[in-house]
Parts: structure tokens; sequence; C-alpha cells
């Protein structure tokens, strides 16, 4: 999927960001198929969120190009941009429900605002969805009642509430216990069916990622450092994908953290180096 | 040497960009805020939070301050045999300065630091970002709505302040000091003027509104999004409208005296 494909309903094209002075991302190129789930993997503080904000157009990146369902995001003024977003869903990774409304009034929510549909059919189409993620008895609890699960699948409802072409779900699996995590990511995988959707997934999380999706990008260090399949990323050689894949102790990612030399700063070696290089192993 | 002096500049700097930013969040609300009389239910819910919730501690203290200054009055203007005009002192210092600086005080503690406590809290756990991705402008639906309420609320809080107080007055008078009413409320009805006082003690209280509400919306949507950050924005609305209230009121008073 590397190259760009007709069927793409988001392509990046040789991105730069930058927080700055601090480079985030650096020459990202990656498509998503439509009708795909396409995972974004890296580790934390990577640069996957700020992808998924470029996407969403919260951000603008400084070279290259972001474009969804063929226009360039970069371009749109204000009224196009929620134009493209009300074909956007996205679940943000604390859920970012409304803390004052129940978790019907939620997903009730965009339905009210971008639309003028009566009140008896909001409450069946939110009913319809809260039922999509089980959790058509919550109706009527706050955001705070809920688990944690149970809050990020009433996010995962709410994103779908306008029935998106695009989802993005934000670390879907964060703090999530087993059962929760998994059922998670079944929703995500028949949302995406039901709804005929495009979903990009930008997760840490390997083991339930490779069972959901149909292709995996790696980021590390701002850059794509390797693709493909769930198949071809369980076989990949590429040092970092193999490290994160079989959630290895030291790799490209060192365990150690740049420091000093450790036994001079527990005083055990001379601070200044031998003068014969014999002496030394 | 060189340290001081580019400290302070820095801090010019800082202040004056500060100064901008308030300025384009103004504009922000004033041309996003079709939505809010559109739909006037959503300031009306404002209205509730802010206004009608700062009911009590208004009233009370308006009654409260209005006994004290009417036994405070009596002190006084009973050394010139006036106390009599204990209801014109009352009337006057409510409804010209008192009214509107105390309400704006108590509003700006009551329902400011809630108000930048609210929107801190909604951009610390993402909800302003996650209705900007709905398409739904936070500066419309969340902002607006609770700076015209803070707006419609400061000038009839302030009347209510301005007269629980001079009740409180009156009640001191008859029944502590033993004024007869209706001298009370004649000497009043003669001393105070619509124009001058009362037209004025609303000028004053609705400036005030649209400060505190400017502040209040500003620094919680301005604030750092995380526990610590929230808490500093609230002290610096409480902080900020107190000083900016007593200072405007210093203004307005300049430009509202008669001088003759």
């Amino acid at each position: 999927m590397p190259s760009s494909q007709p069927s793409s309903f988001v392509e990046i094209d040789n991105v730069d960001f930058s927080y700055g002075k601090r480079v985030v991302l650096e020459g990202i190129s990656l498509n998503v198929p439509k009708g795909k789930v396409v995972a974004i993997m890296g580790g934390s503080g990577c640069g996957k969120t700020t992808l998924l904000r470029l996407i969403g157009g919260q951000l603008t990146p400084s070279k290259g190009m972001v474009r969804v369902d063929g226009q360039n995001i970069a371009s749109l003024d204000r009224d196009g941009m929620y134009a493209m977003r009300r074909k956007m869903g996205m679940l943000f990774q604390f859920g970012a429900l409304f803390t004052d409304m129940t978790v019907f009034d939620n997903i009730a929510f965009q339905l009210r605002e971008h639309t003028t549909l009566p009140e008896d059919m909001i409450r069946d189409l939110v009913l319809m969805k809260l039922n999509a993620v089980g959790l058509r008895g919550t109706a009527k609890l706050f955001p705070a009642e809920l688990s944690g699960g149970m809050a990020r699948r009433v996010a995962l409802a709410r994103a779908v509430a306008l029935d998106p072409m695009l989802i993005m779900y934000d670390e879907p699996f964060a703090g999530l216990d087993p059962i929760s995590l998994s059922v998670v990511g079944q929703t995500i995988r028949k949302l995406n069916s039901a709804l005929g959707a495009t979903s990009i997934v930008v997760t840490h999380d390997i083991v339930e990622s490779m069972q959901i999706v149909d292709y995996l990008y790696f980021v590390s260090e701002g850059r794509i450092v390797g693709h493909g399949t769930p198949d071809e990323i369980r076989h990949s050689e590429e040092p970092f994908v193999k490290q994160f894949v079989h959630a290895e102790f030291d790799g490209p990612v060192p365990f150690h953290y740049p420091a000093g030399d450790y036994a001079e700063q527990l005083g055990l070696a001379p601070v200044r180096p031998l003068p014969s290089s014999r002496s030394q192993p | 040497m060189i340290t001081p002096i580019r400290n302070m500049g820095h801090r010019g700097i800082d202040a004056l960009w500060r100064a901008g930013s308030v300025a384009r969040f103004f504009m922000l609300i004033l041309t996003n805020s079709g939505m809010s009389f559109r739909r006037f239910r959503l300031t009306i819910r404002e209205i509730y939070f802010s206004g009608v919730m700062s009911l009590v501690i208004i009233m009370v203290s308006g009654l409260f301050i209005g006994m004290v200054l009417g036994l405070q009055g009596f002190e006084t203007l009973q050394h010139y045999g006036a106390e009599e005009t204990m209801g014109v002192l009352v009337a006057l210092s409510l409804v010209r300065e008192l009214g509107p600086v105390v309400t704006a005080l108590l509003f700006a503690s009551r329902a400011g630091s809630a108000i930048t406590a609210e929107i801190g809290l909604m951009k610390a756990t993402e909800q302003l970002k996650a209705m900007d991705m709905m398409a739904i402008d936070p500066i419309a639906r969340v902002v607006a709505p609770r700076f015209w309420a803070g707006v419609l609320s400061m000038p009839l809080l302030a009347a209510l302040f301005s007269a629980t107080g001079i009740f409180g007055g009156f009640l001191v008078a008859i029944l502590l000091v033993g004024i007869d009413a209706g001298v009370f409320w004649s000497n009043l009805h003669a001393a105070v003027d619509f124009r001058y006082d009362v037209l004025n003690g609303i000028v004053k209280s609705i400036v005030f509104g649209v400060a505190i509400s400017i502040i209040a919306t500003f620094e919680g949507f301005d604030a750092d999004p995380t526990a610590e950050g929230v808490a500093r924005a609230t002290t610096r609305t409480v902080v900020t409208s107190a000083l900016t209230v007593l200072l405007l009121d210093l203004i307005l008073t300049g430009f509202m005296l008669r001088g003759d």
C-alpha cells in the first residue's frame, strides 16, 4: 500500500511536522484504502496522535500534503473543514465524553446539532447505536457512572453517531482489561464493516491490532519504519518492527535512556581513561 | 544590570501578548454569538447556573451590607441630627457603588470561577477538542452562551443586591432606630435620581458583567490542560476580575460624576 492508490480514502504524502523546533514527524507517507482498518503503531510519544490530528485538520503540516476523500485538508477554509469533519468520527484516548450529559445525550449531541430530525427519530437512532456497542441499558447513566471500558464503548457509539466515512481511534485499547479490550477491538471491526467506513487505529497494542486490522504502519522517531499486512509484520526482519512485535527488551529502542558512564557515576572507575590502551579490555 | 531590564521587557511583552489574545478571543465570541440567541435556551441554561444559583449569596450579602450601612450611617448622621436621611445614604451608596461593585466581586468568585473551572476541565479532558472534531465550534456552543449569560445576569443581580440592601437599611431604620417608614421612603425617593444614580449603576454592572465574563471564559479556554493549570486559571479569574472591576469602577465613576 505504499504508493498512491485511486481507492485511497486518506493519503499522507511526504509530511513533516514540528512543534516549534521539535521535529515530530519527518517525511511521512502513507495511504489508507477505502473500507479498510489500518493501524498506525509505535511507542509512546512517537507522533501517532499528531498524525491523527493532521488528518482531522486540527494541525497543519509544515511540509507535504494530507488528503482526505480527495481533498487537501490544508486548503480547506473553516466551513470546508467542518463539512469534512462531518464525514469523520473520532474516538479520543480517554473517551472525552461530555460529563454534564447522560450517555443518551452524548450520543444524541451531534444528531441534534447537525440535523433537524424529530426527537423520536433521534431516540431510535441513539438506541440503535448504543445497542451496537451493547450498552443500550446505560442510556440514562452519566459518564462518571461508567467503567473505563464502558465509557470507551459509549465514546465509540458517539463517534459513529452520524455514520461517518472515516473513523479515527486514538489509543482505543489503552488501560482496558482483557475482556473490554477484546470487546472494543471486535466492535471496531464490526462497525467498520457495518457502516462501510474506513478506520484508522492509532495504538501500541500489537496483539489486539493484529487480530482486527488489515494493514499496519510502524512509526518510530517521526518516521515510518515498517509496514505490511499482519502476516507480513509477523515475519518482518525489520529491527524496530521485530522488537515491537516480539516485545524484545533491547533493540533499536534501547532500554537505557542516554546517560553518562555508569561506573564513573557510582565512583567505581577512574574518572580519566588509563594512559595505555593495552590495559583496556 | 541587563537581566532585570530584560525580565521587565519579557513581562511587558507577555502582558501585551495576553491582552491581544483576550481582544481576539472577545472578537471571536462576538462573531460566534449567533447560536446563543438563535437557540436562546442554551443561554438560559447558563443564566440558571451563573445567575440563579448566585441569587442566595447575592441577596444575603445585600441584606447584611444594607443593614450595616444603616447602622454605620445612623451612627454618623445622628451627630448632625440628620438620621432621617439614612435611607438616602443607604440607597445612594448601594445604587451608585456598592451594588454593582460588590455584586461583581461576588459574581466573579461564585460564577466566574465556576465558568473557568468548567471550561478548563472540558479542555483538560479533551471535550472541547472532541466538539471541534464533531464540526461544532466550542466558542459558539460552550463559550458564547456562558459569556452572554454573565452579561445578562450581572445587572439583574446588582439590582437585586441593591434592592435587598435598601430593604436591610429599611429594617434597621424602622426596627432599631425608629425612623418613620414614610419619611425613610420619601427622602429616598426625593434624593435618588433615575438617570444619574440608577442608570449609571446599571451601566456599571453591565460593564463589569462583560469584563468578568470575558476574563472567566478566556482563562478557562486558555488554561493549561492539567489539574494544576485549571486551579491556576481559576485563581487568576478571581484575582484579575476583582482588580479589573475596581479599576473600571474608578474610571467609570470619574466619567459619571456630574461635577455640580
